[in-house]
């Protein structure tokens, strides 16, 4: 009998990564049923019992050999097995040059404007909804789907009296609202709305740190930048290693009378709830082939947690590189912008052939879109309307505003806009998170609602 | 996932492991004040980590200047004088009598430990004793007013396999170089001010050369932090990091690039949304930035950075409703010169010391000193190390690389390994890696992820002081108490609070509750040291400055 089996009695005190190990311990004796009357969890309860048998062993010990009352996780699980839907939010970070991605090829002041890097008739798709505009050849996975129907188009989104400035204009975004300072993300707004309070897993930025997008005022959300696993590891062993954490938890839960502390705290104790929420999950593989990159890895990651029942709700995650592209644009845009594609393509793949296709869907979003005319090397500064994609298998497909042309520009001669993106955002919440806009959108009466969802 | 080890315990033998952690003691000597200005030699103890050389220097070095005798100091009322800025004064009158609107508290080792962590890396074993006994404005001064060059004292930084760092060449070595700074040198403020300024002027490796221009700017830092914030400025704009960084080195008469003009103003010198500047002003500023060049190769990357003056455009200029045929100092000076900029500066400078805004009245006051003294920065950061503000208001989060210094100058560990790069960056903070021109995010510096980086990073910093429980005999009989003060000892006793003392405590006991084999009492006991370890460096107390 192991030491850690003491633990058994005395429920507060001990993790699932515990009980892993506990049960392990045991396993001669064979695996426990699971109780009658467990939820089951999302996807299918088969797919969850295989991820966790190859990941982490014994994991279904949990349901069987304890009496312990439901844990945060398992609520969450019961949350997620009513079949929420899921929002992922990818973003172009810098300012994706819009006028590439889909290019006015056929627009007589597109190649005037840009000598050097106008993208060529012929070289990509041309884009169905619209004949003067034709994809960048490193965007053809999002053709791909467009051609589908399964790609919503915004050819120039933004918003009135545009800001220039990545920080401004990216806050406008995240907070979905033009004003400046908040703490708030809409999407955190969202979760405080309807989330849970013991589940960090509500709210998912799948890269180094948290999304002032998901930043809630109360619910917890959490980061995860490598969906390998999640642990805290120290030179500590059962049975001292959960007291170790008992404390642990405890920092992050006493009272807090400053800001910063109260800030230390939160983090602590979300840190200490992902690490018991997530220590059976491990290796995972995809029925689908993913490009070898990072980003398209860390959907592939998120594809499984989906598929596993973690109770996710809404994902942020970063599109990989930069598109902050004032030199040397056509070879970064390029890469990047395929890297990005190519991943959504595998992730939307991932997900029809697990049957989860119909609950997940992602909008791709920039701070702004560059300026028309091209600067002296190379590159773009910044502009104002810019691109933003809806895709999924219940996504409408149809474009969103028209694009404007490149005869006419705003007054600092950027591309106008012809969508709002707080109208974009309303649209999600109401017709895809089934949400009140209202609640979450200063001033939402006020916004065209163009239809994104497939009835 | 279990983090990666570097170096598996298991793979080396007991012995090994045992001698590794052997300390050498030596006696060294050091000049101290004396009380009336002068300085006398006092020995201690000095715990080498490493075999010293036979003869290593034991002197105490050469006598410093003579302290300016008291009187001289600011007298009640008169407002911290603002230091000449080409010559570093000498060292600090030691009076404590301070101006009326500085803080008017208690100056013990408590007030010295936050200073020590916000206008440095946190102190050393005995250093808050030490720096309190020099009073307030003695404290302050001795930060703020360094003589002469900095020296490292302490075991020079090593890369994992032994050698020396290579900067210039070797991916992460710039970060561990800076990081070895942090924690050896005797101006802390020094580089407590680099890294400000790194993060005010944010430039990223990821788009300059050479890893050497980055360590150049930073030394641009280091000797320009306490001087003229306008010939800070003038110097930044055609430092080659930042020339690449933000396309100055792009920018022609034909064809202006607006990177810098328009960041200039919003992050550097202005502000975003209050009505500064407007987007025309920013494409004025950006023909005023042009002609700045540089040739290219494959093997130097961008080099040779001049003027070239048919590159510029000569053409009259609009800028804040000043027309003129405006260069680039002009387009500096013009920014500093904008009546919006003095209370974009001292609430910039503020808010990297204190968290809450300063009262109206005290930030009026700080613009005054910014304005009559010509835009210099020491006045300004002295006023704020000695407000009360600083030393009576909320903590702050320490930024990761504060952090991981801090712990390494509290247990007397020198850079020896490259895992603090990728830790830092899992933590947030690569140094020479901002994430963008507006730098670090300081109100987000803790999330799940980089949390657990931070509980890895006391992991790693405690890899020779935690103890084998499997394989090294441990105290059987140590009490809960005795274990924590050992724990604390070796953290170099760092106060905690009441809750969290009696939270280790309450673990201390629970865990020798579990004890009830023989064979599990040195063990268990050897795991709580480690857990008491790892608890204390990622406790709020160590979090936050």
């Amino acid at each position: 009998m192991s030491p850690g089996n003491r633990h058994h009695s005395c429920c507060d005190g001990y993790t699932r990564s515990q009980l892993l190990r506990s049960a392990a311990a045991e396993a001669g004796k064979g695996l426990p049923a699971i109780e009658p009357g467990m939820p089951e969890p999302a996807g299918t309860g088969l797919s969850r019992r295989k991820f966790l048998s190859r990941s982490a062993g014994m994991a279904l010990a949990i349901y069987g050999a304890s009496k312990i009352p439901l844990s945060a996780f398992e609520t969450g699980i019961a949350q997620a097995a009513q079949g929420d839907k899921i929002l992922v939010s990818v973003f172009f970070d810098g300012g994706i040059d819009s006028l590439n991605v889909l290019a006015p090829v056929n627009d007589s002041r597109y190649q005037q404007l840009r000598p050097n890097l106008a993208l060529p008739p012929g070289v990509g798709t041309a884009f169905s909804e619209d004949p003067s505009l034709q994809w960048h050849p490193a965007a053809a996975a999002l053709a791909t789907l467009h051609s589908e129907g399964k790609v919503s188009v915004f050819p120039a989104i933004g918003y009135d009296d545009p800001d220039q400035s990545h920080f401004t204009s990216r806050h406008y975004y995240e907070i979905g609202e033009l004003a400046v300072g908040h703490r708030t993300g809409w999407l955190g707004r969202y979760l405080d709305a309807v989330g849970d309070s013991e589940n960090p897993l509500q709210g998912l930025s799948l890269d180094g740190s948290l999304s002032p997008m998901i930043a809630t005022a109360e619910k917890p959300v959490a980061a995860i930048d490598n969906v390998d696993g999640y642990d805290l590891w120290a030179r500590v062993g059962d049975p001292i290693e959960s007291e170790m954490f008992r404390s642990f938890a405890r920092f992050g839960s006493l009272p807090a009378d400053s800001p910063a502390l109260g800030h230390v705290r939160r983090a602590t104790s979300q840190t200490d709830k992902l690490r018991q929420d997530l220590a059976g999950v491990g290796e995972f593989s995809s029925p689908v082939e993913y490009p070898d990159t990072w980003f398209s890895h860390k959907l592939a990651g998120l594809a499984a947690y989906i598929n596993f029942g973690l109770p996710i709700r809404v994902v942020t995650i970063r599109a990989p590189g930069g598109y902050d592209t004032h030199a040397d644009q056509a070879g970064d845009l390029e890469e990047n912008l395929r890297e990005t594609c190519e991943g959504i393509l595998a992730f939307q793949r991932d997900l029809e052939q697990r049957g989860l296709a119909d609950r997940v869907m992602v909008e791709m979003w920039s701070e702004f879109g560059r300026r028309p005319e091209e600067n002296g090397s190379l590159g773009t500064d910044h502009g104002a309307a810019g691109c933003a994609f809806v895709i999924g298998s219940k996504a409408k497909g149809e474009m969103v505003g028209e694009f404007p042309g490149l005869t006419s520009l705003d007054s600092d001669d950027n591309l106008m806009a012809t969508s709002d993106f707080r109208g974009m955002y309303c649209s999600l919440l109401e017709q895809w998170l089934e949400f009140d806009a209202e609640a979450i959108i200063p001033g939402a009466t006020g916004f065209a609602r163009p239809t994104l969802v497939k009835p | 996932m279990a983090i990666p080890q570097q170096k598996p315990l298991a793979a080396k033998t007991k012995d090994q492991r045992r001698k590794r952690r052997r300390v050498w003691k030596d006696k060294h000597f050091r000049w101290v004040p004396d009380g009336q200005g002068g300085w006398r030699v006092e020995s201690y103890i000095h715990r080498h980590r490493h075999k010293p050389k036979r003869g290593h220097d034991r002197g105490p070095g050469p006598k410093p200047a003579r302290q300016a005798l008291p009187g001289a100091a600011a007298a009640p009322g008169a407002p911290v004088a603002p230091p000449a800025p080409t010559t570093p004064p000498p060292p600090p009158p030691v009076p404590d009598v301070r101006p009326p609107e500085a803080y008017q508290g208690t100056f013990g080792p408590a007030q010295a430990v936050r200073l020590l962590q916000r206008a440095g890396f946190g102190p050393k074993p005995g250093q808050a004793e030490q720096v309190a006994s020099l009073g307030l404005m003695g404290a302050v001064q001795s930060l703020t007013r360094p003589s002469g060059p900095a020296t490292l004292s302490g075991p020079a930084p090593r890369d994992g396999d032994g050698l020396p760092l290579a900067p210039g060449d070797a991916w992460g070595h710039d970060h561990l170089w800076w990081l070895d700074r942090m924690v050896r040198s005797n101006q802390p403020l020094v580089e407590r001010m680099a890294l400000v300024f790194h993060d005010w002027f944010a430039t990223s490796n990821a788009n300059v050369s050479k890893a050497q221009q980055m360590i150049d700017q930073s030394n641009l830092f280091r000797n320009r932090c306490f001087g003229s914030f306008l010939d800070l400025f003038e110097a930044v704009t055609i430092d080659p990091g930042m020339l690449q960084w933000l396309n100055g080195h792009e920018n022609r008469k034909w064809a202006p690039n607006e990177n810098y003009a328009r960041e200039m103003m919003e992050l550097f010198s202005l502000g975003a949304d209050r009505g500064a500047y407007s987007e025309d002003d920013i494409r004025e500023a950006a023909r005023a930035l042009t002609g700045w060049r540089s040739d290219w190769s494959s093997q130097l990357g961008s080099h040779n950075f001049r003027f070239e003056p048919k590159w510029h455009d000569t053409g009259t200029k609009t800028i804040f409703g000043k027309a003129g045929n405006w260069g680039w100092e002009d387009a500096c000076r013009l920014c500093v010169e904008h009546p919006l900029h003095p209370s974009f500066f001292v609430e910039k400078l503020w808010s990297y010391f204190v968290p809450t805004a300063p009262a109206p009245a005290l930030r009026d006051q700080l613009i005054q000193t910014y304005v009559s003294s010509g835009w210099q920065i020491r006045p300004v950061l002295e006023s704020i190390l000695l407000s009360p503000d600083f030393h009576e208001g909320p903590p702050m989060v320490k930024p990761p690389v504060v952090h991981l210094a801090g712990m390494l100058r509290a247990i007397g560990r020198p850079i020896d390994t490259e895992a603090w790069v990728w830790l830092c960056d899992q933590a947030g903070q690569q140094l020479f890696w901002p994430p963008n021109v507006s730098g670090w995010d300081d109100s987000r510096w803790l999330d799940t992820s980089r949390l657990r980086a931070r509980w890895h990073l006391v992991t790693y910093v405690l890899e020779e002081i935690s103890v084998d429980a499997w394989n090294e005999p441990y105290k059987t009989d140590e009490t809960p108490e005795e274990a924590l003060a050992r724990a604390l000892a070796s953290w170099g006793s760092p106060a905690l609070s009441e809750e969290h003392r009696a939270e280790l405590l309450d673990f201390a006991r629970r865990s020798q509750n579990l004890i009830i084999a023989n064979w599990q009492k040195g063990p268990y006991r050897a795991m709580r040291q480690n857990a008491l370890l790892q608890l204390i460096g990622i406790s709020p107390d160590t979090l936050l400055q």
